[in-house]
């Protein structure tokens, strides 16, 4: 079937087989391999992407759901300088094997866009559905109050 | 093998007709992860969640009637439940994860029928029922009915659940839910308790309790209830009312819990009550 949707911005139509799921049609056909395969079972939130701007795991959405949405991945999240969430993951070492960040990244964008001023627990609770198996999380939750703090400033 | 997502409710039942043994998808997090478990041909899938009659939260009459599309995230958000079904709400919130809750449906939590449904023993107490359609009509039936055991419900061929009618609980001053999983995020109940208790001057007028995850259904216990009207809310009046509990709850042992700490627990999570 052929379905439509907006990709980071751009229009895109694709031809796309009957249950195909969305991750793959993001990492096969569109070629974005921000969005990755943890568990496949929508436990890690390593294939978290955004769908008219909420999170979604795109492990257990299929292609036709996309038809007629405003898709955002970890590649459409900014444009030529990295999101503050992001500098803040890489500067406060909230990061290590990054597998999981494209993920995280997108999770803690949408809670910071409802949320200016989160505190930890927030957070905590914001990214409980999305695992680290490197970081502990302690570096997580700081990256992303002083990504907080770098939004805010922004303003 | 196709993906079929109807926009309203004529649309769905001409996909329905045209493919009657098709699978009804609401958010999928729980029939995709099943059918891929399978590893076999997926059937056509037929996606509810576009069907617009499918949708809404209203209120009238002292009921709420909630769309079997409703996530969980916009459930939680939604200020009619939080106001009038607080116990539905507080469910919500300990619902997998916020990623999941923003995919996953009420609907889909109710026919899914597990018997550690985090929506259920809420909808046991506010004896919620279930609005079931199909292209010749609409009947409702208490949810405690709708649901026969693990994965098994009344629903008929042809039929889709369109919502819960939820009576708003009058009179009660405790809405209590606890869930008891083995983390607080993405965690399969181990036992959970949903309780609506009324009081007079500290005795106990009427109360209402279902478990989750100590039997193939959520179990209502009436004889519990009856013992506990006209008894203080005190632990002591608790205690006999757990001790009885444990005894009529039927838990297995699995990977998660074994019977016996369910049993244990469930008989515990009364006690809660008196420190609320």
């Amino acid at each position: 079937m052929i379905i439509s949707f907006r990709l980071n911005g751009q229009e895109q139509k694709l031809d796309v087989k009957g249950t195909e799921r969305a991750l793959d049609v993001l990492r096969e056909q569109c070629g974005l391999t921000g969005p990755k395969e943890g568990c496949g079972t929508g436990e890690c939130g390593a294939c978290a992407v955004w769908i008219d701007g909420v999170t979604k795991l795109s492990c257990l959405l299929l292609a036709a759901q996309l038809d007629g949405r405003d898709v955002t991945t970890i590649e459409g999240l900014a444009d030529d300088q990295p999101h503050p969430v992001q500098a803040a993951l890489a500067e406060r070492g909230g990061i290590q094997c990054g597998y999981c960040t494209p993920g995280i990244a997108m999770a803690a964008t949408e809670l910071l866009t409802r949320q200016a001023r989160p505190d930890r627990d927030m957070i905590r609770k914001a990214l409980s559905g999305n695992l680290c198996r490197c970081t502990a999380y302690h570096k997580i939750i700081d990256a992303v109050e002083d990504a907080a703090q770098r939004l805010r400033e922004e303003d | 093998m196709s993906v079929q997502m109807p926009e309203d409710i004529n649309a769905l039942w001409a996909t329905i007709a045209d493919l009657p043994e098709a699978m009804l998808m609401a958010g999928g997090t729980d029939l995709l992860v099943r059918l891929r478990a399978q590893g076999k041909t997926t059937p056509d899938i037929i996606c509810l969640e576009n069907v617009r009659e499918l949708q809404s939260i209203t209120e009238s009459k002292g009921t709420i009637r909630i769309g079997a599309v409703t996530t969980l995230a916009d459930l939680h958000q939604n200020e009619l439940i939080r106001d009038k079904l607080p116990l539905l709400h507080h469910a919500a919130s300990r619902f997998a994860s916020p990623l999941i809750r923003n995919m996953a449906t009420i609907g889909g939590n109710v026919c899914t029928a597990s018997p550690a449904g985090d929506t259920l023993p809420a909808l046991h107490v506010m004896e919620a029922s279930v609005e079931l359609v199909s292209a010749q009509g609409t009947r409702t039936m208490p949810v405690e009915k709708f649901i026969q055991g693990p994965g098994r419900t009344a629903m008929k061929q042809g039929e889709i659940m369109a919502a819960l009618h939820v009576p708003v609980p009058k009179g009660f001053t405790i809405h209590h839910f606890e869930k008891v999983g083995q983390r607080q995020a993405l965690a399969i109940a181990m036992v959970s308790l949903a309780a609506l208790v009324a009081l007079q001057d500290g005795v106990i007028t009427e109360a209402r309790l279902a478990w989750g995850s100590v039997g193939p259904t959520v179990i209502r216990d009436r004889d519990v209830e009856k013992g506990l009207a006209g008894g203080k809310l005190t632990l002591t009046t608790l205690r006999k009312a757990a001790e009885h509990a444990r005894k009529t709850v039927s838990p297995i042992s699995d990977v998660r819990a074994s019977a016996d700490y369910r049993r244990q627990v469930a008989g515990n999570l009364l006690l809660r009550l008196a420190t609320l």
